[in-house]
């Protein structure tokens, strides 16, 4: 359901103005999104100062250094540091993007930093991807084969494995279906643009063979159809894939089928 | 086990906090346009009803609709319509898959191109 504020508990407050680091003078400013389950508090926006002459220069490098530095509690998710195992997905800027790969000179001004948008928070910048990653399990995201095992293994063309470019680089972030207006207002029942790329990823492998059982399950008014082709899926998307294409080659392949 | 003492969890901020860019604006102007005209469409056939009834009830609706409430529906009308038909085109040429190459800077489905976040990286100076 469209629902355009917040429900009462998730309403922000101005949260603690962290002290300056001494005798730096190259300072930014970074507000953060910050809720801890333990005090029964309202999510608050803690404002920090960070030191720019000794930090990296991706957002990350600055949180890390939060964390080391100023504020322990602090609690994000992270990882590879490269842009590939997705933990980081965040808010930055007001678009979501991994915090690894996205530079602070890109930003202009303040250094704002959400959780994924229209999520149960955990903590402070982790959002719960429980639903997300049950929704990607749902379309089966693995080779589906009704003939006898090959001998070696599955062989594909080179023409046909070229079709998997731009589908296979997504790293489940969340940062396309977090995004998406659509999927805010009915994440419980329509599948994100993440789910149906990866879905479209398997419908379009040469090698699959339940294409026709992979388009009826999402034969459906939610699954597929809530797709408004808003294109805040594409425009986010830190790996620069375009989700919103793979569900329009998905709508035409259920049209071609009936036609 | 004890089961950990459930808590409400927060959610996390949305159209507050996303920032707006015009593909988005001009996608929630096509719903707003198509809600909104059921009000210029309700006006019209509320005029042409009140013809059909007596004098005095098209008296009263003419006068609603000529004033400048009923004139600043129908303008608005008049430009929804042209908006919200031409948005549709769009939206249904989106839908084929077609155009939105304009709108990013990624990699199309099935090209042999690299992806536009190798770019983002060496911008950001990062070694890899």
């Amino acid at each position: 359901m469209v629902q355009l504020t917040l429900p009462k508990n998730s309403r922000m407050t101005v949260g603690k103005t962290w002290p300056k680091p001494a005798g730096a003078t190259n300072v930014r400013k970074f507000q953060i999104y910050r809720w801890n389950p333990d005090d029964g508090k309202n999510p608050q926006v803690d404002t920090y100062f960070v030191d720019m002459d000794t930090c990296g220069p991706m957002v990350l490098d600055a949180l890390i250094k939060i964390k080391n530095e100023i504020d322990p509690t602090l609690t994000f998710r992270r990882s590879c540091r490269e842009g590939i195992c997705g933990s980081c997905a965040m808010n930055i800027d007001g678009r979501n993007t991994l915090a690894c790969i996205f530079g602070m000179d890109e930003i202009k001004g303040d250094v704002k930093i959400y959780p994924l948008p229209h999520m149960p928070v955990i903590k402070d910048l982790i959002p719960d991807l429980t639903h997300f990653y049950a929704q990607h399990a749902s379309i089966m995201p693995w080779l589906e084969t009704k003939t006898n095992r090959p001998a070696k293994e599955w062989r594909q063309s080179i023409e046909d494995r070229k079709k998997l470019d731009g589908l296979y680089e997504c790293v489940m972030c969340a940062s396309c279906s977090t995004s998406c207006p659509s999927y805010w207002w009915n994440g419980d029942k329509y599948l994100g643009p993440a789910a149906l790329l990866h879905a479209y990823r398997w419908i379009i492998d040469s090698r699959d063979e339940a294409t026709g059982e992979r388009l009826d399950a999402l034969e459906d008014p939610f699954k597929l159809y809530r797709c408004h082709t808003i294109m805040n899926c594409a425009k986010t998307c830190p790996k620069g894939l375009n989700p919103a294409e793979a569900i329009s080659h998905i709508k035409k392949m259920m049209l071609e089928r009936v036609v | 086990m004890s089961e950990a003492k459930r808590v409400e969890r927060p959610l996390s901020p949305h159209l507050q906090i996303y920032r707006w860019h015009i593909p988005m604006l001009t996608s929630i102007l096509t719903r707003v346009t198509g809600h909104a005209l059921v009000a210029g469409v309700l006006l019209a056939v509320a005029w042409l009803l009140s013809a059909t009834i007596s004098d005095e009830a098209f008296e009263t609706m003419n006068g609603i609709a000529t004033c400048w409430f009923g004139d600043l529906v129908f303008t608005g009308s008049a430009w929804a319509v042209w908006y919200h038909l031409l948005a549709g085109l769009r939206h249904l040429y989106y839908d084929a898959g077609k155009g939105q190459a304009r709108l990013g800077r990624y990699h199309r489905i099935g090209r042999d191109d690299r992806p536009d976040h190798s770019c983002r990286v060496r911008r950001g100076r990062c070694a890899i």
